[in-house]
């Protein structure tokens, strides 16, 4: 079977120059830095957060707090990397006001192996796309998803979304590599038992629930 | 390899992470257990599905208004006189 393969875009060569000219106080520079990114911290917090209107604060926060920061930034990672940790932040801060009767954090959520066993092992035929449309597709995967915990789905979004590595999602989340593969496993396997329900092969049905 | 064992290594298994010797037990493994095989697919196609689905794109309308806003705010950290 095939293996995935992951998303790997790295970034323009000039990148380190649009850093150092913004850490100058080059606006226009870090506006640049703005454009390259804005679309993945949107979805990132969006994704976090679950709230329009919070992802859209999280984008203007964590892009506000890297400029006031950059002169921190020691460049032992890559800038977007450094910009994410930052956003994840900002993310998990709006969504812990939002829930204050939670905690809300990266550690919880830690339970037994049994939450991630398949269940559901029918195979999904036909293709999603062929039994839903554009619109429907997205309101199943927007549902499945905000059912995760928040800590699954920051790495999943991170890992298999975003496409950055085990070791760049362990540096922004500041989790260790084995908690980021574990956690990765599982929420991929729930995700993955959660849209069985409306995925799975149908004999004899319409296909739809 | 027992179907446990299998589930540990999918993750690895997926990102093509791991020796090739642990590969093949784990493609021997799929080549008679169909439960394995079934969720193996379906959880790719679960991490293809979520990367090609665009969910939360960010309109173009609202991205011009957000960087407006976030080139403002820096101006303002920079020359607060002037905010």
């Amino acid at each position: 079977m095939a293996t995935i393969q992951p998303k790997v875009e790295e970034p323009a060569s000039d990148e380190l120059t649009l850093v150092h000219a913004a850490k100058a106080g080059d606006i226009s520079a870090f506006e640049q830095l703005v454009k390259r990114y804005d679309r993945n911290v949107f979805r990132i917090a969006q994704h976090i957060t679950q709230n329009r209107e919070d992802a859209e604060d999280v984008v203007q926060d964590a892009f506000l707090k890297a400029y006031q920061n950059l002169k921190n930034f020691q460049e032992q990672s890559k800038f977007y990397t450094w910009l994410v940790r930052i956003a994840v932040n900002e993310a998990l801060m709006r969504l812990r006001r939002r829930r204050p009767e939670r905690m809300v954090s990266l550690d919880e959520d830690i339970k037994t192996e049994e939450d991630s066993m398949p269940r559901e092992v029918a195979d999904w035929s036909p293709n999603p796309e062929q039994l839903y449309s554009q619109g429907e597709l997205k309101e199943i995967l927007g549902k499945t998803i905000q059912g995760l915990p928040p800590g699954f789905r920051t790495v999943f979004v991170l890992r298999d979304v975003e496409g950055l590595s085990t070791e760049e999602t362990a540096d922004a989340l500041d989790l260790s590599i084995p908690a980021v593969k574990s956690r990765l496993l599982r929420a991929r396997l729930q995700l993955r038992e959660r849209l069985s329900k409306y995925f799975k092969n149908r004999v004899g049905g319409d296909g739809k629930q | 390899m027992t179907c446990s064992e299998f589930l540990k290594e999918l993750t690895d298994y997926l990102d093509d992470a791991m020796d090739p010797q642990t590969k093949a037990e784990l493609e021997d493994h799929l080549q008679w257990c169909h439960n394995c095989y079934v969720v193996c697919n379906t959880t790719k196609m679960t991490i293809e599905i979520y990367r090609e689905s665009h969910l939360y794109e960010l309109p173009d309308d609202l991205r011009t208004k957000l960087r407006t806003a976030i080139v403002g705010k820096c101006k303002s950290h920079d020359d607060p006189e002037h905010a």
